[in-house]
Protein backbone atom coordinates (compact mmCIF):
# COMPACT_ATOMS: atom_id res chain seq x y z
CA UNK A 1 0.00 0.00 0.00
CA UNK A 2 2.22 2.84 -1.39
CA UNK A 3 0.72 6.74 -0.32
CA UNK A 4 1.24 9.40 -2.62
CA UNK A 5 2.68 12.67 -1.42
CA UNK A 6 -1.00 14.18 -2.62
CA UNK A 7 -2.76 11.44 -0.29
CA UNK A 8 0.06 12.85 2.46
CA UNK A 9 -0.99 16.33 2.17
CA UNK A 10 -4.66 15.69 2.27
CA UNK A 11 -3.92 13.32 5.27
CA UNK A 12 -2.32 16.35 6.83
CA UNK A 13 -4.72 18.76 6.16
CA UNK A 14 -7.34 17.06 7.42
CA UNK A 15 -5.37 16.21 10.80
CA UNK A 16 -4.57 20.21 10.92
CA UNK A 17 -0.48 19.67 10.67
CA UNK A 18 1.71 21.70 7.95
CA UNK A 19 4.41 19.25 7.43
CA UNK A 20 7.35 20.23 5.21
CA UNK A 21 8.56 19.27 2.19
CA UNK A 22 11.25 16.87 3.68
CA UNK A 23 8.74 15.28 6.59
CA UNK A 24 6.20 14.47 3.48
CA UNK A 25 8.90 12.68 1.83
CA UNK A 26 9.77 10.79 5.14
CA UNK A 27 5.90 10.17 6.03
CA UNK A 28 5.02 8.94 2.88
CA UNK A 29 8.16 6.29 2.92
CA UNK A 30 7.22 5.48 6.95
CA UNK A 31 3.54 5.44 6.30
CA UNK A 32 3.60 3.03 2.77
CA UNK A 33 5.65 0.41 5.19
CA UNK A 34 3.44 0.80 7.83
CA UNK A 35 0.38 0.22 5.84
CA UNK A 36 2.12 -2.46 4.24
CA UNK A 37 2.47 -4.17 7.35
CA UNK A 38 -1.16 -4.28 8.76
CA UNK A 39 -2.54 -5.24 5.50
CA UNK A 40 -2.04 -8.42 7.09
CA UNK A 41 -5.57 -7.87 8.68
CA UNK A 42 -6.95 -8.86 5.26
CA UNK A 43 -5.93 -12.40 5.70
CA UNK A 44 -8.59 -12.77 8.67
CA UNK A 45 -11.97 -13.66 7.95
CA UNK A 46 -13.55 -11.75 10.90
CA UNK A 47 -17.72 -12.02 9.33
CA UNK A 48 -19.40 -12.35 12.02
CA UNK A 49 -17.45 -11.23 14.38
CA UNK A 50 -18.48 -8.06 16.49
CA UNK A 51 -16.01 -5.70 16.77
CA UNK A 52 -14.43 -4.49 20.38
CA UNK A 53 -15.99 -0.90 20.99
CA UNK A 54 -15.57 -1.59 24.91
CA UNK A 55 -12.27 -2.80 26.40
CA UNK A 56 -15.09 -3.92 29.54
CA UNK A 57 -18.17 -5.29 27.53
CA UNK A 58 -17.38 -9.21 29.43
CA UNK A 59 -16.93 -7.60 32.58
CA UNK A 60 -20.52 -5.87 32.48
CA UNK A 61 -18.24 -2.53 31.40
CA UNK A 62 -21.24 -1.41 28.85
CA UNK A 63 -23.94 -0.77 31.40
CA UNK A 64 -24.41 3.39 31.38
CA UNK A 65 -22.48 5.28 33.62
CA UNK A 66 -25.08 8.01 34.47
CA UNK A 67 -24.60 10.56 36.81
CA UNK A 68 -27.25 12.61 38.62
CA UNK A 69 -27.54 15.91 36.92
CA UNK A 70 -26.83 18.63 39.33
CA UNK A 71 -24.56 21.78 40.03
CA UNK A 72 -21.04 21.13 41.25
CA UNK A 73 -17.70 23.36 41.41
CA UNK A 74 -15.23 23.09 38.79
CA UNK A 75 -12.83 24.94 37.93
CA UNK A 76 -12.64 28.84 38.28
CA UNK A 77 -12.02 31.40 35.39
CA UNK A 78 -8.56 32.24 36.49
CA UNK A 79 -7.39 28.28 36.78
CA UNK A 80 -9.39 27.52 33.66
CA UNK A 81 -7.40 30.29 31.87
CA UNK A 82 -3.88 30.03 33.61
CA UNK A 83 -2.42 28.30 31.15
CA UNK A 84 -3.86 29.92 28.13
CA UNK A 85 -1.54 31.34 25.33
CA UNK A 86 -3.82 34.29 24.81
CA UNK A 87 -6.89 35.73 27.01
CA UNK A 88 -9.03 38.26 26.91
CA UNK A 89 -10.68 38.89 30.50
CA UNK A 90 -12.66 35.94 31.36
CA UNK A 91 -12.47 34.66 27.24
CA UNK A 92 -9.39 32.68 25.23
CA UNK A 93 -8.22 34.75 22.96
CA UNK A 94 -7.82 33.28 19.39
CA UNK A 95 -7.26 35.65 16.17
CA UNK A 96 -9.98 36.88 14.15
CA UNK A 97 -12.37 34.50 12.55
CA UNK A 98 -14.53 36.59 10.36
CA UNK A 99 -12.93 39.76 8.27
CA UNK B 1 27.80 5.91 52.32
CA UNK B 2 25.63 7.58 54.59
CA UNK B 3 22.87 5.40 56.60
CA UNK B 4 20.14 6.91 54.74
CA UNK B 5 22.03 6.28 51.65
CA UNK B 6 22.24 2.85 52.42
CA UNK B 7 18.27 3.07 53.22
CA UNK B 8 17.96 4.12 49.29
CA UNK B 9 18.82 0.49 48.24
CA UNK B 10 16.10 -1.00 50.45
CA UNK B 11 12.54 -2.10 48.78
CA UNK B 12 10.02 0.46 49.23
CA UNK B 13 8.30 -1.63 52.07
CA UNK B 14 11.52 -2.28 54.35
CA UNK B 15 11.86 1.45 54.00
CA UNK B 16 8.61 2.12 54.73
CA UNK B 17 9.25 -0.42 57.90
CA UNK B 18 12.13 2.27 59.03
CA UNK B 19 9.80 5.13 59.25
CA UNK B 20 7.60 3.39 61.21
CA UNK B 21 10.04 2.33 63.29
CA UNK B 22 11.44 6.02 63.39
CA UNK B 23 14.97 4.32 62.40
CA UNK B 24 14.67 6.78 59.66
CA UNK B 25 13.36 9.88 58.85
CA UNK B 26 11.28 10.97 55.33
CA UNK B 27 13.34 14.21 55.61
CA UNK B 28 16.57 11.97 55.28
CA UNK B 29 15.56 9.60 53.08
CA UNK B 30 13.85 12.13 50.58
CA UNK B 31 17.11 14.29 51.07
CA UNK B 32 19.34 10.89 50.05
CA UNK B 33 16.89 10.61 46.88
CA UNK B 34 17.07 14.26 45.99
CA UNK B 35 21.13 13.67 46.57
CA UNK B 36 21.52 10.17 44.20
CA UNK B 37 19.32 11.79 41.34
CA UNK B 38 21.79 14.72 41.37
CA UNK B 39 24.42 12.33 41.22
CA UNK B 40 23.67 10.08 38.80
CA UNK B 41 20.17 11.67 36.74
CA UNK B 42 22.73 13.88 34.37
CA UNK B 43 24.25 10.94 33.29
CA UNK B 44 20.80 8.93 33.29
CA UNK B 45 18.67 11.74 32.26
CA UNK B 46 15.69 9.46 33.83
CA UNK B 47 13.78 13.25 35.36
CA UNK B 48 12.34 15.81 33.43
CA UNK B 49 11.47 17.95 36.45
CA UNK B 50 12.57 17.57 40.32
CA UNK B 51 10.53 18.80 43.45
CA UNK B 52 12.71 19.23 45.43
CA UNK B 53 10.82 21.73 48.01
CA UNK B 54 7.78 20.57 47.54
CA UNK B 55 9.00 16.95 48.19
CA UNK B 56 10.86 18.38 51.50
CA UNK B 57 7.94 20.16 52.75
CA UNK B 58 6.36 17.13 51.88
CA UNK B 59 8.70 15.00 54.03
CA UNK B 60 8.25 17.19 57.27
CA UNK B 61 4.92 16.73 57.22
CA UNK B 62 5.48 13.40 57.02
CA UNK B 63 7.59 12.84 59.78
CA UNK B 64 5.49 14.97 61.78
CA UNK B 65 2.75 12.79 61.32
CA UNK B 66 5.07 9.72 61.84
CA UNK B 67 5.90 11.56 65.60
CA UNK B 68 2.52 11.76 66.25
CA UNK B 69 1.73 8.52 65.72
CA UNK B 70 -0.43 9.41 62.87
CA UNK B 71 1.21 7.79 59.58
CA UNK B 72 -1.38 7.11 56.98
CA UNK B 73 -0.03 3.97 55.24
CA UNK B 74 2.83 1.75 54.71
CA UNK B 75 3.87 4.28 51.91
CA UNK B 76 3.87 7.61 54.16
CA UNK B 77 6.96 9.71 53.86
CA UNK B 78 8.72 7.03 51.65
CA UNK B 79 10.05 8.56 48.11
CA UNK B 80 8.36 7.81 44.88
CA UNK B 81 8.14 9.57 41.12
CA UNK B 82 5.62 9.61 38.60
CA UNK B 83 5.69 9.60 34.48
CA UNK B 84 5.04 13.01 33.31
CA UNK B 85 2.13 12.60 32.07
CA UNK B 86 0.23 12.23 35.03
CA UNK B 87 -1.15 15.51 35.83
CA UNK B 88 0.33 16.85 38.74
CA UNK B 89 -1.50 20.27 40.09
CA UNK B 90 1.03 23.44 40.30
CA UNK B 91 3.95 21.14 38.66
CA UNK B 92 4.69 21.29 35.01
CA UNK B 93 3.32 18.21 33.59
CA UNK B 94 4.45 17.61 29.74
CA UNK B 95 4.01 14.49 27.93
CA UNK B 96 7.25 14.80 27.16
CA UNK B 97 6.18 17.05 24.65
CA UNK B 98 6.76 20.78 23.52
CA UNK B 99 3.39 21.09 22.59
CA UNK B 100 2.51 21.35 26.64
CA UNK B 101 5.85 23.14 27.53
CA UNK B 102 5.37 25.33 30.46
CA UNK B 103 1.75 23.82 31.54
CA UNK B 104 0.63 23.94 34.48
CA UNK B 105 -2.18 21.84 35.33
CA UNK B 106 -4.75 23.31 37.32
CA UNK B 107 -5.52 19.93 39.37
CA UNK B 108 -4.43 16.49 40.11
CA UNK B 109 -4.46 13.09 38.08
CA UNK B 110 -6.56 10.37 40.79
CA UNK B 111 -3.12 8.14 40.73
CA UNK B 112 -1.33 11.12 42.18
CA UNK B 113 -3.89 12.08 44.64
CA UNK B 114 -3.85 8.71 45.56
CA UNK B 115 -0.45 8.59 46.27
CA UNK B 116 -0.45 11.63 48.29
CA UNK B 117 -3.45 10.89 50.54
CA UNK B 118 -1.34 7.61 51.49
CA UNK B 119 1.53 10.43 52.50
CA UNK B 120 3.93 9.37 49.21
CA UNK B 121 6.61 11.91 48.28
CA UNK B 122 6.72 12.44 45.15
CA UNK B 123 10.15 13.61 44.06
CA UNK B 124 9.98 14.51 40.13
CA UNK B 125 8.11 13.76 36.72
CA UNK B 126 9.78 10.88 34.96
CA UNK B 127 11.26 11.08 31.58
CA UNK B 128 8.88 9.22 28.55
CA UNK B 129 8.44 9.31 24.80
CA UNK B 130 6.41 12.00 24.10
CA UNK B 131 2.77 10.96 24.78
CA UNK B 132 4.11 7.82 25.82
CA UNK B 133 4.44 6.98 22.00
CA UNK B 134 7.50 4.96 21.41
CA UNK B 135 9.48 1.50 23.10
CA UNK B 136 12.87 3.28 24.06
CA UNK B 137 12.42 7.02 25.81
CA UNK B 138 14.13 8.32 22.51
CA UNK B 139 10.46 9.97 21.38
CA UNK B 140 11.30 12.46 24.61
CA UNK B 141 11.34 15.98 22.76
CA UNK B 142 13.65 17.20 26.48
CA UNK B 143 16.42 14.56 26.04
CA UNK B 144 16.87 10.77 26.28
CA UNK B 145 17.03 8.51 29.09
CA UNK B 146 19.77 5.80 29.49
CA UNK B 147 19.60 2.50 30.63
CA UNK B 148 21.54 2.24 34.27
CA UNK B 149 22.44 -1.28 33.15
CA UNK B 150 24.65 0.16 30.19
CA UNK B 151 24.09 3.86 29.58
CA UNK B 152 25.13 3.32 25.94
CA UNK B 153 21.50 1.91 25.97
CA UNK B 154 17.69 2.37 25.95
CA UNK B 155 15.57 1.56 29.30
CA UNK B 156 12.96 0.85 26.97
CA UNK B 157 9.55 3.13 26.57
CA UNK B 158 7.32 4.52 27.09
CA UNK B 159 8.09 4.77 30.79
CA UNK B 160 11.51 4.84 30.62
CA UNK B 161 12.23 7.28 33.13
CA UNK B 162 9.91 5.38 35.52
CA UNK B 163 12.14 2.10 35.20
CA UNK B 164 15.44 3.68 35.17
CA UNK B 165 14.51 6.15 37.83
CA UNK B 166 13.82 2.80 40.27
CA UNK B 167 16.55 0.38 38.89
CA UNK B 168 18.91 3.06 39.77
CA UNK B 169 17.57 3.65 43.71
CA UNK B 170 16.85 7.15 42.91
CA UNK B 171 13.39 6.53 43.85
CA UNK B 172 11.23 3.66 45.85
CA UNK B 173 8.97 2.89 43.09
CA UNK B 174 7.02 4.81 40.08
CA UNK B 175 3.96 5.23 38.55
CA UNK B 176 4.07 4.60 34.60
CA UNK B 177 1.79 3.99 31.93
CA UNK B 178 1.10 1.03 29.32
CA UNK B 179 -0.63 1.66 26.21
CA UNK B 180 1.06 -1.44 24.66
CA UNK B 181 3.72 -2.39 26.98
CA UNK B 182 5.10 0.86 28.33
CA UNK B 183 4.97 0.00 31.65
CA UNK B 184 6.71 -4.15 31.24
CA UNK B 185 8.86 -3.37 28.41
CA UNK B 186 11.28 -0.79 30.93
CA UNK B 187 10.41 -3.02 33.50
CA UNK B 188 12.20 -5.67 31.55
CA UNK B 189 14.89 -3.69 29.99
CA UNK B 190 15.72 -2.39 32.83
CA UNK B 191 15.30 -5.52 35.78
CA UNK B 192 12.19 -4.29 37.51
CA UNK B 193 9.12 -5.16 38.52
CA UNK B 194 6.20 -3.36 36.08
CA UNK B 195 2.36 -4.13 36.45
CA UNK B 196 0.11 -2.93 33.68
CA UNK B 197 -3.59 -3.74 35.47
CA UNK B 198 -6.42 -4.54 34.12
CA UNK B 199 -8.27 -2.04 31.96
CA UNK B 200 -10.19 -0.02 34.28
CA UNK B 201 -8.81 -1.01 37.48
CA UNK B 202 -6.71 2.40 37.92
CA UNK B 203 -8.10 5.35 37.20
CA UNK B 204 -7.18 7.68 34.05
CA UNK B 205 -8.68 11.11 35.98
CA UNK B 206 -5.95 13.51 34.92
CA UNK B 207 -3.84 11.38 32.95
CA UNK B 208 -3.04 12.92 29.52
CA UNK B 209 -4.64 10.55 27.06
CA UNK B 210 -3.10 8.68 24.27
CA UNK B 211 -5.25 5.91 23.33
CA UNK B 212 -8.24 5.52 25.58
CA UNK B 213 -9.46 2.23 24.93
CA UNK B 214 -5.65 1.02 25.62
CA UNK B 215 -4.17 3.28 28.39
CA UNK B 216 -3.73 2.40 31.89
CA UNK B 217 -1.61 3.48 34.70
CA UNK B 218 0.50 0.69 36.71
CA UNK B 219 3.28 0.55 39.33
CA UNK B 220 7.22 -0.17 39.17
CA UNK B 221 9.47 -1.28 41.88
CA UNK B 222 11.96 -2.95 42.86
CA UNK B 223 9.93 -5.89 44.28
CA UNK B 224 6.71 -7.61 44.10
CA UNK B 225 5.47 -6.61 47.30
CA UNK B 226 6.30 -3.07 46.81
CA UNK B 227 4.55 -3.47 43.17
CA UNK B 228 1.44 -4.59 44.90
CA UNK B 229 1.75 -2.04 47.60
CA UNK B 230 1.20 0.58 45.19
CA UNK B 231 -1.28 -1.05 42.72
CA UNK B 232 -3.17 -1.47 46.04
CA UNK B 233 -2.86 2.34 46.67
CA UNK B 234 -3.89 3.90 43.21
CA UNK B 235 -6.71 0.59 42.09
CA UNK B 236 -10.12 1.29 42.46
CA UNK B 237 -13.27 3.46 41.19
CA UNK B 238 -13.00 7.09 40.57
CA UNK B 239 -16.88 8.66 39.24
CA UNK B 240 -14.91 10.82 37.18
CA UNK B 241 -13.39 8.32 34.99
CA UNK B 242 -16.30 6.44 33.06
CA UNK B 243 -14.07 3.34 32.20
CA UNK B 244 -12.63 2.94 35.73
CA UNK B 245 -14.36 -0.41 37.37
CA UNK B 246 -16.56 -0.41 40.36
CA UNK B 247 -15.24 -3.82 41.22
CA UNK B 248 -14.22 -3.93 44.70
CA UNK B 249 -10.47 -3.96 44.88
CA UNK B 250 -8.40 -7.20 45.85
CA UNK B 251 -6.30 -7.25 48.84
CA UNK B 252 -3.22 -7.63 46.46
CA UNK B 253 -1.05 -8.44 49.98
CA UNK B 254 -2.95 -11.06 51.67
CA UNK B 255 -2.02 -14.00 49.21
CA UNK B 256 1.42 -12.73 48.10
CA UNK B 257 2.81 -15.90 49.55
CA UNK B 258 0.30 -18.35 48.63
CA UNK B 259 3.51 -20.02 45.82
CA UNK B 260 3.25 -21.27 42.88
CA UNK B 261 1.94 -24.89 43.86
CA UNK B 262 -0.79 -26.26 41.81
CA UNK B 263 -0.70 -22.97 39.70
CA UNK B 264 -1.56 -23.76 35.79
CA UNK B 265 0.69 -21.77 33.83
CA UNK B 266 -0.34 -21.53 30.33
CA UNK B 267 2.72 -21.35 27.82
CA UNK B 268 1.85 -20.14 24.17
CA UNK B 269 3.43 -21.52 20.90
CA UNK B 270 2.94 -18.78 19.64
CA UNK B 271 5.20 -16.48 21.60
CA UNK B 272 7.90 -19.06 22.83
CA UNK B 273 8.62 -20.59 19.41
CA UNK B 274 8.60 -16.47 17.71
CA UNK B 275 11.66 -16.31 15.41
CA UNK B 276 12.53 -13.21 16.34
CA UNK B 277 12.69 -14.56 19.87
CA UNK B 278 16.59 -13.81 21.07
CA UNK B 279 18.14 -17.16 22.43
CA UNK B 280 19.42 -14.99 25.72
CA UNK B 281 16.14 -13.95 26.14
CA UNK B 282 14.44 -17.83 25.30
CA UNK B 283 17.20 -19.43 27.99
CA UNK B 284 15.90 -16.90 31.10
CA UNK B 285 12.40 -17.03 30.26
CA UNK B 286 13.12 -21.26 29.99
CA UNK B 287 14.97 -21.45 33.34
CA UNK B 288 12.09 -19.41 34.76
CA UNK B 289 9.74 -21.62 34.10
CA UNK B 290 11.30 -24.40 35.02
CA UNK B 291 12.25 -23.30 38.72
CA UNK B 292 8.35 -22.88 38.35
CA UNK B 293 7.79 -26.83 37.91
CA UNK B 294 10.47 -27.35 40.52
CA UNK B 295 7.70 -25.42 42.15
CA UNK B 296 4.94 -27.30 41.97
CA UNK B 297 3.06 -24.89 38.81
CA UNK B 298 2.24 -27.03 35.80
CA UNK B 299 2.97 -25.74 32.57
CA UNK B 300 0.12 -26.36 30.26
CA UNK B 301 0.61 -25.58 26.31
CA UNK B 302 -1.64 -23.34 24.88
CA UNK B 303 -2.48 -21.60 21.47
CA UNK B 304 -2.72 -17.45 21.03
CA UNK B 305 -3.41 -18.02 17.25
CA UNK B 306 -4.41 -14.57 16.56
CA UNK B 307 -1.53 -12.59 18.95
CA UNK B 308 0.41 -12.73 15.05
CA UNK B 309 -1.98 -9.99 14.42
CA UNK B 310 -1.92 -8.14 17.36
CA UNK B 311 1.04 -4.96 16.17
CA UNK B 312 -0.93 -4.40 13.20
CA UNK B 313 -4.21 -4.04 15.03
CA UNK B 314 -2.85 -2.00 17.24
CA UNK B 315 -1.02 0.12 15.30
CA UNK B 316 -4.38 0.91 13.45
CA UNK B 317 -6.47 1.20 16.62
CA UNK B 318 -3.75 3.96 19.32
CA UNK B 319 -2.99 5.86 16.29
CA UNK B 320 -6.90 6.63 15.33
CA UNK B 321 -7.07 7.43 18.59
CA UNK B 322 -4.18 9.44 19.19
CA UNK B 323 -5.18 11.61 16.05
CA UNK B 324 -8.43 12.04 17.79
CA UNK B 325 -7.21 12.62 21.49
CA UNK B 326 -4.30 15.38 20.08
CA UNK B 327 -6.69 17.12 18.40
CA UNK B 328 -6.76 19.24 21.29
CA UNK B 329 -3.32 20.74 21.06
CA UNK B 330 -4.30 23.97 18.92
CA UNK B 331 -2.40 26.70 20.75
CA UNK B 332 -5.84 28.21 21.85
CA UNK B 333 -6.27 26.65 25.52
CA UNK B 334 -2.57 26.05 26.77
CA UNK B 335 0.73 25.06 25.60
CA UNK B 336 2.54 27.83 23.14
CA UNK B 337 0.72 29.44 20.17
CA UNK B 338 2.80 30.22 17.33
CA UNK B 339 3.14 33.25 16.51
CA UNK B 340 2.84 35.07 13.64
CA UNK B 341 -0.10 32.93 12.11
CA UNK B 342 -2.59 34.82 10.27
CA UNK B 343 -6.20 33.18 10.98
CA UNK B 344 -7.54 30.40 13.04
CA UNK B 345 -6.49 27.87 10.83
CA UNK B 346 -2.79 29.05 10.49
CA UNK B 347 -2.39 28.98 14.75
CA UNK B 348 -3.94 25.70 14.30
CA UNK B 349 -1.19 24.51 11.86
CA UNK B 350 1.60 26.26 12.68
CA UNK B 351 1.55 25.57 16.47
CA UNK B 352 1.51 21.91 15.75
CA UNK B 353 3.41 21.41 13.39
CA UNK B 354 6.03 23.16 16.07
CA UNK B 355 4.92 21.13 19.08
CA UNK B 356 4.67 17.88 17.81
CA UNK B 357 7.37 15.87 17.42
CA UNK B 358 7.97 13.16 14.67
CA UNK B 359 6.52 10.42 16.50
CA UNK B 360 2.94 11.66 17.40
CA UNK B 361 2.84 13.81 13.72
CA UNK B 362 3.03 10.21 12.20
CA UNK B 363 0.59 8.50 14.25
CA UNK B 364 -1.87 11.31 13.80
CA UNK B 365 -1.47 11.24 10.41
CA UNK B 366 -1.81 7.22 10.19
CA UNK B 367 -4.82 7.46 12.73
CA UNK B 368 -6.00 10.12 10.42
CA UNK B 369 -6.03 8.28 7.34
CA UNK B 370 -7.45 4.53 8.98
CA UNK B 371 -10.19 6.97 10.01
CA UNK B 372 -10.97 8.76 6.97
CA UNK B 373 -14.08 8.41 4.59
CA UNK B 374 -13.71 5.48 2.63
CA UNK B 375 -10.57 3.81 5.35
CA UNK B 376 -12.97 3.51 8.51
CA UNK B 377 -14.21 -0.19 7.72
CA UNK B 378 -11.30 -1.58 6.38
CA UNK B 379 -9.07 -0.18 8.78
CA UNK B 380 -10.34 0.24 12.25
CA UNK B 381 -13.29 -1.29 12.17
CA UNK B 382 -11.48 -4.57 11.05
CA UNK B 383 -8.77 -3.89 13.69
CA UNK B 384 -11.43 -3.60 16.41
CA UNK B 385 -13.08 -7.08 15.28
CA UNK B 386 -9.76 -8.58 15.25
CA UNK B 387 -9.24 -7.21 18.66
CA UNK B 388 -12.43 -9.73 19.65
CA UNK B 389 -10.11 -12.22 18.29
CA UNK B 390 -7.27 -11.50 20.23
CA UNK B 391 -9.55 -11.52 23.21
CA UNK B 392 -11.07 -14.75 22.61
CA UNK B 393 -7.34 -16.61 22.14
CA UNK B 394 -6.97 -15.32 25.79
CA UNK B 395 -10.49 -16.74 27.07
CA UNK B 396 -10.10 -19.97 25.54
CA UNK B 397 -6.07 -20.12 27.39
CA UNK B 398 -7.56 -19.60 30.38
CA UNK B 399 -9.79 -22.37 30.22
CA UNK B 400 -6.93 -24.72 30.98
CA UNK B 401 -4.87 -22.12 32.95
CA UNK B 402 -4.74 -19.68 35.45
CA UNK B 403 -1.86 -17.40 33.78
CA UNK B 404 0.01 -17.00 30.61
CA UNK B 405 3.41 -16.83 30.35
CA UNK B 406 6.47 -15.76 28.18
CA UNK B 407 8.85 -13.01 27.38
CA UNK B 408 8.18 -9.69 27.99
CA UNK B 409 10.31 -8.55 24.48
CA UNK B 410 11.94 -10.33 21.91
CA UNK B 411 15.00 -9.27 23.30
CA UNK B 412 17.04 -7.02 25.72
CA UNK B 413 17.31 -3.60 26.04
CA UNK B 414 18.62 -2.34 22.57
CA UNK B 415 21.12 0.56 22.11
CA UNK B 416 20.54 3.82 21.72
CA UNK B 417 19.75 5.08 17.96
CA UNK B 418 19.77 1.48 16.99
CA UNK B 419 16.16 1.76 15.74
CA UNK B 420 15.02 5.61 15.22
CA UNK B 421 15.20 5.43 11.50
CA UNK B 422 13.01 2.90 11.40
CA UNK B 423 9.47 3.17 13.09
CA UNK B 424 8.14 -0.54 12.13
CA UNK B 425 11.03 -2.53 13.86
CA UNK B 426 10.67 -0.13 16.90
CA UNK B 427 7.63 -1.41 17.09
CA UNK B 428 8.00 -4.93 17.30
CA UNK B 429 9.63 -4.45 20.43
CA UNK B 430 6.18 -4.66 21.62
CA UNK B 431 4.98 -7.51 19.87
CA UNK B 432 4.33 -9.99 23.24
CA UNK B 433 3.19 -7.14 25.19
CA UNK B 434 0.77 -5.35 22.69
CA UNK B 435 -2.05 -8.12 22.67
CA UNK B 436 -2.99 -7.65 26.82
CA UNK B 437 -4.09 -4.31 25.88
CA UNK B 438 -5.76 -5.30 23.22
CA UNK B 439 -7.97 -7.84 25.56
CA UNK B 440 -7.39 -5.63 28.20
CA UNK B 441 -5.93 -7.85 30.39
CA UNK B 442 -3.75 -7.21 33.27
CA UNK B 443 -0.09 -7.79 32.41
CA UNK B 444 3.61 -8.10 34.71
CA UNK B 445 6.85 -8.29 33.98
CA UNK B 446 9.71 -9.59 36.61
CA UNK B 447 13.13 -10.16 36.28
CA UNK B 448 13.93 -13.48 35.05
CA UNK B 449 17.13 -13.63 34.89
CA UNK B 450 20.21 -12.37 32.80
CA UNK B 451 20.79 -12.95 29.30
CA UNK B 452 24.17 -14.30 29.16
CA UNK B 453 26.19 -12.48 26.34
CA UNK B 454 25.64 -9.34 27.86
CA UNK B 455 24.06 -9.62 31.77
CA UNK B 456 21.31 -7.54 30.87
CA UNK B 457 17.96 -7.93 32.63
CA UNK B 458 15.49 -9.86 31.14
CA UNK B 459 11.82 -9.85 32.40
CA UNK B 460 9.62 -12.54 32.39
CA UNK B 461 5.67 -11.54 31.01
CA UNK B 462 2.46 -12.95 32.98
CA UNK B 463 -0.73 -11.75 31.83
CA UNK B 464 -3.92 -12.93 33.84
CA UNK B 465 -7.58 -13.32 33.84
CA UNK B 466 -9.61 -10.07 33.90
CA UNK B 467 -9.16 -8.37 37.48
CA UNK B 468 -6.88 -11.24 38.43
CA UNK B 469 -3.87 -9.25 39.17
CA UNK B 470 -3.60 -10.96 42.61
CA UNK B 471 -2.73 -14.60 41.00
CA UNK B 472 -0.28 -12.56 38.68
CA UNK B 473 1.63 -11.64 41.75
CA UNK B 474 1.36 -14.22 43.77
CA UNK B 475 2.73 -15.91 41.42
CA UNK B 476 5.68 -13.76 40.41
CA UNK B 477 6.43 -13.29 44.10
CA UNK B 478 6.54 -17.28 44.20
CA UNK B 479 9.56 -16.61 41.02
CA UNK B 480 10.98 -14.11 43.35
CA UNK B 481 11.36 -16.01 46.51
CA UNK B 482 12.52 -18.89 44.98
CA UNK B 483 15.60 -16.74 42.81
CA UNK B 484 16.32 -14.05 45.65
CA UNK B 485 15.93 -10.33 44.85
CA UNK B 486 17.31 -8.86 41.35
CA UNK B 487 20.50 -7.22 42.09
CA UNK B 488 20.81 -3.68 41.45
CA UNK B 489 22.58 -2.45 38.40
CA UNK B 490 26.70 -2.00 38.36
CA UNK B 491 27.74 1.59 39.26
CA UNK B 492 27.54 3.92 36.54
CA UNK B 493 30.77 5.04 34.28
CA UNK B 494 31.70 8.07 35.57
CA UNK B 495 31.64 11.16 33.70
CA UNK B 496 29.02 13.04 31.31
CA UNK B 497 26.90 11.21 29.35
CA UNK B 498 28.27 8.31 27.64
Amino acid sequence: MALSVEEVRRIAALARLRLSPEEEETFRGQLSAILEHVAVLSELDVSGVEPMTHALAAEGGLAPVLRPDEVRPGLSHEEALANAPARDGTAFQVPRIIE
Amino acid sequence: MTAAGALLDLPLAEAGARLAGREATSRSLVESALGRVAELDGRLGAFLAVTGERALAAADAADARAARGERRSRLDGVPVAVKDILLTRGVPTTAGSRILEGFVPPYSATVVERLEAAGAVIVGKLNLDEFAMGSSNENSAYKPCRNPWDPSRTPGGSSGGSAASVAARMVFGSLGTDTGGSIRLPASFCGVVGVKPTYGRVPRWGVVAFASSLDQVGPLARTVEDAALLLGTIAGHDPRDMTSSRRPVDDYLSGLEGGARGLRIGLPREWLESEGLEPGTAGAVRQALATYEELGAKLVPVSLPHSRYGIAAYYLIAPAEASSNLARYDGIRFGPRSGGAKGLREVYELSRERGFGAEPKRRIMLGTYALSAGYYDAYYLRAQKVRTLVRRDFDEAFRSCDVVAGPVAPGVAFRLGERTQDPLAMYLADVFTITANLAALPGLSVPCGRDAATGLPVGLQLVGRPFDEATLLRAARALERERGPFPAPPPLPAGGPA
